[in-house]
């Protein structure tokens, strides 16, 4: 394995995991990977490290530059396993007093995932660390999306390590922006919805702090995909759109799960309800879409219409799952309604709805429940129902 | 007024500027703060922090 040289003296020596599909209950279609960079300077530098299980890949590509024990310095960027995982290993094999430059909150979480195996030294926000031809500066960015993350910056190449932002699941045979085109938006705008959504606020003043130092960017290298070299700016510039938390007006969601396809009639009643209003609306099943792929489609819909049968006077599981995680992503500025059909209690419309309103939602209608198997009135009230949501979102 | 640092995102809470955005008014002592205020940086609850 060889690294390729992404500018004079600068390479990446990351790792692609071809094949992996399900990243902590994310859905990567496209497999991943894990960046990481090697700087040839008079102090050698890496910039993060892989997931564990892929430490030989790395080195294999640090070997194809420079003998790895001649790495000086180590920065850490992101304390989570599959950027730093790598790090005992590598510093069992390089030398375990090598420095491992981090955050003050990556000293304690390290800390806290690998005991006193590192060699730990904790930057302050803004400081620099020469590296002889090239001065390293680190930037904090708690919660961007740990309370450890960091970017760091070369100063005279003009690039930026930006950790998990601007990043994407997607492992392909392009390593660049300009090589895949827009086709890497959809990816880039699922990790967006799936990772950082929640931490739209912080990345909001980030963002205006980094306007505000006017740092020339040349490159963006983050610790996930392609990296962005033809046109950072736009990068930077969807994720000041997508930190708005603007919805596209006319796009309406509907997700339910169902047993013996009723509350599935009604969802699809209701998307033809919404779609006679002019809606783009679709209708995503839980047991065939992944919560993942919901949950970018919710990111920018300004309605969620969420459908679950009532099992054991409850809510279906999947859609326990599905509000669960909605939940956790903190969604703003959308309406919302419920609806399913049940045998004889009844109970989960009302609990969808209180669930939806808890996360802030605005309800725009009352639950709508069908018993048994919708008939043509059903069916009616459904397609109604799609409608009289539409006109609220207009 | 003591400031007082979240344990799990390093945050500062400084009674001199408060947190406005959460309701909470500049001025206001940690100690004021509601019970169910959480950290505006990772929502660690009160009971997090500790004095810096």
């Amino acid at each position: 394995m060889k690294a390729l040289q992404i500018a004079e003296g600068v390479y990446d020596v990351g790792a692609t995991d071809w094949n992996v599909r399900d990243f902590h209950g994310y859905s990567t279609d496209n497999g991943s990977t894990y960046n990481a960079f090697l700087i040839i300077d008079e102090k050698i530098t890496l910039i993060d490290t892989v997931k564990e299980e892929f430490t030989e890949q790395m080195m294999a590509k640090i070997a194809s530059v420079i003998d790895p024990k001649k790495i000086d310095y180590i920065i850490s960027n992101h304390t989570e396993m599959d950027h730093s995982g790598a790090l005992p290993r590598v510093v069992h094999r390089i030398g375990k007093d090598t420095p491992v430059y981090c955050s003050k909150m990556g000293l304690k979480n390290l800390s806290s995932h690998f005991g006193d195996k590192l060699n730990l030294r904790a930057v302050a926000d803004g400081e620099e660390l020469s590296l002889g031809k090239r001065t390293l500066q680190f930037f904090e960015t708690r919660m961007i999306h740990w309370p450890d993350s960091m970017f760091s910056y070369i100063k005279e190449d003009k690039i930026l390590f930006s950790s998990d932002a601007f990043g994407q699941h997607y492992a392909g045979p392009e390593r660049f922006d300009d090589q895949i085109g827009e086709a890497i938006m959809p990816h880039a705008k699922k990790y967006f919805a799936n990772i950082l959504w929640l931490f739209a606020p912080q990345i909001k003043g980030l963002l205006t702090k980094l306007t505000g130092l006017n740092l020339p960017i040349e490159l963006i290298c983050p610790d996930h995909g392609i990296l962005w070299r033809d046109n950072p700016a736009k990068i930077v510039e969807t994720y000041t759109e997508w930190c708005e938390l603007q919805p596209q007006s006319n796009k309406a969601l509907v997700v339910y799960d169902t047993m013996w396809h009723s509350t599935e009639a009604m969802a699809e009643e209701i998307v033809a309800g919404l779609a006679a209003e002019g809606m783009d609306a679709k209708p995503m099943h839980l047991r065939s879409c992944h919560r993942s792929d919901v949950v970018t489609e919710a990111f920018d819909a300004k309605a969620i219409v969420v459908g679950s049968p009532t099992l054991n006077n409850g809510l279906f599981p999947t859609v326990a799952d599905f509000l669960t995680y909605l939940k956790g992503l903190k969604p703003k500025n959308k309406l919302a309604a419920s609806f399913g059909s049940y045998g004889w209690s009844g109970e989960a419309p009302k609990l969808v709805g209180e669930e939806l309103k808890t996360m802030g939602l605005e309800m725009v209608e009352d639950p709508l429940r069908q018993q048994y198997v919708p008939d043509q009135e059903g069916l009616e009230g459904c397609f109604e129902f799609g409608r009289r949501i539409a006109q609220a979102i207009k | 007024m003591d400031k007082y640092v979240c344990l799990v995102c390093g945050y500062v809470y400084d009674p001199e500027q408060g947190d406005p955005d959460n309701s909470v008014a500049a001025g206001t002592a940690f100690a004021d703060i509601p019970e169910d205020w959480v950290c505006p940086i990772c929502s660690a609850p009160k009971d997090q922090f500790g004095k810096e």
